[in-house]
């Protein structure tokens, strides 16, 4: 008997939470395929005649081909950063683990203060105008990976302790040189941590909406949180292509997690421990 | 884990390579010898200003002068405006440039990254108070964009049928007419406070009122020696603002509605009045084009029923940027323009809202009834300029505390103190004596 | 030897990129932040702009505002995280599709939860109103009245941000041993009073982890209330950081990096003391 009532109120809390976090989700992909008419009464209901096709044929076209364009920069942006952070990341951390030493360690404490501080934005893009670096697509993969190398640093310091020096002394004795130890011994050693930042970065600069707010602004560099924050702005009250976008936008992390679920959970929950 | 490894290796790939393959060179085609090619230039321009018009001009000169005009859009507002003064300063601007003229433009400092257009010959009929108000030195850096425009309030003729009432002429009569409005069950007023823009005309519609009661307020208000808080008249519009809000006479969920949601409130007879820019009837056109005849247009009243006017807008500058690469196509694009073949173009495509700046040029029969209204006052001479025209400063965050006053969530002595606050941040940052 | 296979020149491109785009614009922030500045020109001002953000109210609203989403948001997250994961890891009904679904939105970008949220909260059609109305109760302008704004948006953020608190505390609360369990049961210990003082004290690292990511998270936040508000109705749910981004799309450069100091110290004030109270609690325990 109470067994049946515990099942009961656990069918309720699956209820609740589906509601609670599931219906946003299903509004969103019913408004995207309604009408614009249908669409303002914000009923929650199936379209009743669904032109998906049409709705995302126009998010597309919209804006001279904006939420294109935004995809095309951000998959770069995503990209460059990732190839970047990981190997500048992974080279700090090994030396940082491997030498503790008073400059080391003060060294350690500027890159940690980058865990708390937010970015200062004006000195920052007065510092790319004088490089010629503003506004381009260059200057924001640097950005994305000085803000991102804290944390990228402190998960590869941590997991370089579990590598032990034996196996540098070795390689040494062997008569490698140091690049070599790294690139061909260390590096690939790495790899479980490296698919950890390789996916949390992929999520965060795919989502980023900020930094390129602040340091990337012009039509032609458009990412794709700026295309749908700009479409917000065009279309506040054509509410089935809003929609229509934000589902375009939120496939790419819904495909990645169908995927990588168990990394993605996993990596977040380390790099909250260890930061 | 092997193959998912695989996958993600030729996504990347398949991203990559268009990287490769086709490198920075994505800019536009360069322009063919032969000439049957139209050579592209490229005109940014926000997205709620009405395009119809300049679209229509747009595709008469690519197929007259062998010129395309691409649009690029961008918000409106503070938001646009920084777009656009970061592009000036990245060095990576549009061949034209649509913006306001007035303190903005002329805070962009135009001779610094605009063509000075003072000897073009299609600038001659150009009336002078618009000139003035996009010069620098005498020298002039805009084209203007379209009509003339006034600030004061839309009605629904309507409603106003219905209920048997007239155009007002006092403040007093106006509120008389929103107390009978209301007693009807309508909401006297729309009110649009999501884009807090919108909320800014009851205070600036009033300037026609302010200038009446104190003439050189501008020149004071320029030299710090006036502000808001301290002139009762300028105060007047803080006070009208926060009036409406407090006897009940604003629409539902005011900073829940948008300026799109308040045209069609208006169009529809939701709301009997919209304190508004006549620029709007084309975006009314636009929203609800069966009903923009219903709708009529009075200045904003003041006290003296023999002294009505109307406070007016001179319509936006187009600009050409100094490192274009077609100054001459562009020039040639805004000749087109002005000339009287090219302003028929737009006129035909749009209805105009107010009449042009520009010498010679007559406005067709068919015009709306709300630009008719604001036509008499034009003639009868009846009209003073914005404040933005006559004064370099305007501070940037008039709209947010026109919303606050206008909620009642702030006195209209604190807005209007707030006020000249945020125009003495403005007014140090232009670097003006005085301040 | 040691210098020679761990050499320095290793960290040197991070460090320079690190160095030059992070580190370096956050030190000379402080002499421009007493400056007014036009990117090109500087004139030295004082301590101007650090009166103005102290004596203005629409700047001076940006600290309430931010404290209080702050220890809002973080607050929630750090309660409800911890009921849902000790909800979840009893594997009740459904946990893993339970764990997902929480999980999920914190993945997706804060502009399009923000974007879906403006629709569901809107006054007249939105579909929490029409819930509410459904069993009569009439909503509130969740984002258009000022005294709600702040409050609706924090609860979106933790709508957003609540998966990733339970899942660290799910990992707290897995790591914990089993024996201890064991030992309570044999002592007759019922399962609330195991929750209330095996699981809560030992997850103690994990909620410290939760409330310090989530309340820095919270200070600096900006985005989600720039989609949703734009800082309105009014100033009514400005944060410090929309502010910095309103002056400087001003073009009140100097302003704007004095509040960005102000930020700076804003968080230092608040967090080291706080991540100090928590290690020692933790140590006591």
């Amino acid at each position: 008997m109470r067994k049946i009532h515990r099942r009961m109120l656990e069918f309720l809390v699956v209820v609740i939470f589906t509601v609670a976090f599931g219906v946003p989700f299903l509004f969103v992909i019913f408004s995207a395929g309604k009408s614009t008419a249908e669409a303002a009464t914000m009923a929650f209901s199936l379209p009743s005649s669904p032109q998906y096709l049409e709705n995302f044929r126009e998010v597309f076209r919209a804006g001279g081909g904006m939420v294109l364009r935004g995809f095309y920069n951000s998959v770069r942006l995503t990209i460059f950063t990732i190839l970047v952070l990981t190997v500048v990341s992974a080279m700090t951390g090994f030396v940082l683990e491997r030498r503790r030493e008073r400059v080391g360690s003060l060294i350690l404490f500027l890159i940690m203060t980058g865990l708390m501080l937010p970015p200062a934005v004006v000195p920052t893009i007065w510092i790319l105008k004088g490089l010629g670096l503003y506004p381009t697509l260059l200057s924001m993969v640097m950005i994305e990976v000085a803000l991102g190398f804290p944390f990228a640093v402190l998960l590869y310091r941590a997991f370089m302790i579990s590598i032990p020096r034996d196996l540098d002394e070795a390689a040494l004795i062997d008569g490698c040189g140091p690049l070599y130890l790294f690139f061909r011994i260390i590096f690939p050693l790495l790899k479980p941590v490296s698919v950890t930042i390789i996916i949390l970065t992929s999520i965060n600069v795919y989502n980023d909406f900020v930094n390129p707010l602040y340091f990337l602004p012009g039509a032609e560099n458009v990412t794709i949180q700026l295309s749908l924050y700009n479409f917000q702005t065009q279309f506040h009250t054509r509410w089935n292509l809003l929609f229509a976008d934000v589902l375009v936008i939120a496939v790419p992390p819904f495909l990645f997690y169908l995927f990588f679920r168990r990394q993605i959970v996993e990596g977040m929950v380390a790099g909250a421990i260890k930061a | 884990m092997r193959w998912k490894t695989m996958l993600l290796l030729v996504i990347m790939g398949m991203t990559l390579l268009p990287i490769f393959a086709s490198g920075e060179g994505e800019g536009p085609a360069s322009t063919s010898p032969g000439g049957a090619e139209p050579v592209e230039i490229t005109l940014l321009i926000d997205n709620q200003s009405p395009l119809d018009g300049l679209k229509a001009v747009a595709a008469a000169a690519e197929e007259k002068l062998g010129i395309k005009v691409t649009f690029e859009f961008r918000p409106g507002g503070p938001e646009g405006e920084n777009y656009l003064k970061t592009r000036l300063v990245a060095g990576d601007m549009s061949d034209l440039s649509y913006f306001n003229s007035g303190s903005l433009f002329l805070a962009l400092n135009p001779p610094q990254y605009f063509v000075d257009l003072t000897d073009e010959a299609f600038m001659d009929p150009v009336i002078a108070t618009f000139k003035q108000v996009v010069s620098v030195n005498g020298r002039v850096y805009a084209a203007p964009a379209g009509e003339i425009t006034a600030g004061g309030w839309f009605y629904n003729k309507k409603v106003y049928e219905r209920l048997g009432l007239e155009v007002p002429h006092t403040w007093h009569e106006l509120m008389a007419n929103c107390e009978k409005i209301k007693a009807a069950g309508i909401p006297p007023i729309a009110a649009s406070y999501k884009d807090s823009w919108t909320s800014q005309l009851i205070l600036l519609a009033d300037y026609y009122n302010v200038q009446r009661a104190y003439p050189d307020f501008h020149e004071d208000y320029t030299a710090h020696r006036a502000g808001f808080a301290d002139t009762p008249a300028a105060r007047r519009g803080f006070e009208k603002l926060r009036e409406v809000y407090e006897r009940g006479f604003l629409s539902p969920h005011p900073a829940s509605t948008t300026y799109e949601n308040a045209l069609l409130m208006l169009a529809n007879g939701e709301a009997a009045h919209y304190p508004m820019a006549t620029v709007a009837l084309a975006n009314l056109q636009a929203v609800a084009p069966d009903k923009v005849s219903d709708i009529g247009f009075f200045g904003q009243p003041g006290d003296d029923p023999s002294d009505h006017g109307v406070t007016i807008w001179l319509p936006a500058g187009l600009s050409i940027w100094k490192g274009s690469h077609h100054i001459d196509e562009a020039k040639r694009f805004l000749a087109f323009f002005l000339s009287q073949e090219g302003l028929d173009t737009y006129m035909r495509a749009q209805k105009p809202f107010g009449p042009f700046p520009i010498q010679g040029i007559s406005l067709p029969d068919d015009i709306f009834p709300a630009t008719r209204d604001l036509l008499s006052y034009i003639d009868a001479g009846k009209t003073a300029p914005a404040l933005e025209f006559i004064s370099p400063i305007k501070g940037p965050n008039l709209p947010q505390i026109c919303v606050e006053v206008g909620l009642g969530l702030k006195s209209p002595v604190d807005g209007a103190r707030e006020y000249d606050r945020d125009v003495e941040k403005q007014a140090k940052q232009l670097g003006l004596p005085g301040w | 030897m040691r210098t020679r296979i761990y050499s320095y020149w290793f960290i040197l491109p991070g460090m320079v990129i690190y160095g030059l785009f992070f580190l370096f614009p956050v030190l000379i922030s402080f002499p421009f932040s007493f400056t007014r500045w036009t990117l090109t020109d500087w004139y030295f001002t004082g301590l101007d702009n650090f009166r103005m953000f102290f004596s203005e109210p629409s700047l001076r609203i940006g600290f309430i505002n931010t404290f209080i989403y702050a220890v809002l948001t973080s607050g929630l997250k750090t309660v409800l995280g911890f009921i849902f994961a000790a909800y979840l890891v009893a594997r009740p009904l459904g946990s893993g599709f339970l764990q997902s679904i929480t999980f999920f939105p914190s993945i997706i970008s804060t502009v399009a939860v923000g974007v879906t949220f403006s629709g569901l909260m809107h006054p007249a059609f939105g579909l929490i109103n029409k819930a509410l109305a459904f069993i009569g109760i009439p909503g509130p302008d969740w984002l258009g009245d000022p005294h709600l704004a702040l409050l609706s948006v924090s609860l979106v953020d933790v709508w957003r941000g609540v998966g990733i608190a339970t899942v660290i505390y799910i990992a707290g609360i897995r790591s914990i041993p089993r024996s201890y369990y064991e030992a309570a049961m044999i002592d007759g210990a019922t399962s609330g009073q195991r929750l209330l003082s095996i699981t809560l004290p030992l997850s103690r690292p994990a909620m410290n982890t939760v409330i310090l990511l989530s309340f820095i998270g919270g200070l600096r936040t900006f985005d989600l209330i720039w989609v949703m508000t734009r800082g309105g109705p009014g100033f009514s749910s400005d944060l410090i950081a929309s502010i910095i981004y309103k002056q400087y799309q001003s073009g009140f450069y100097g302003l704007s990096t004095a509040g960005n100091v102000i930020l700076f110290i804003f968080i230092a004030l608040l967090a080291v003391p706080l991540n100090r109270v928590l290690s020692k609690s933790e140590v006591s325990l």
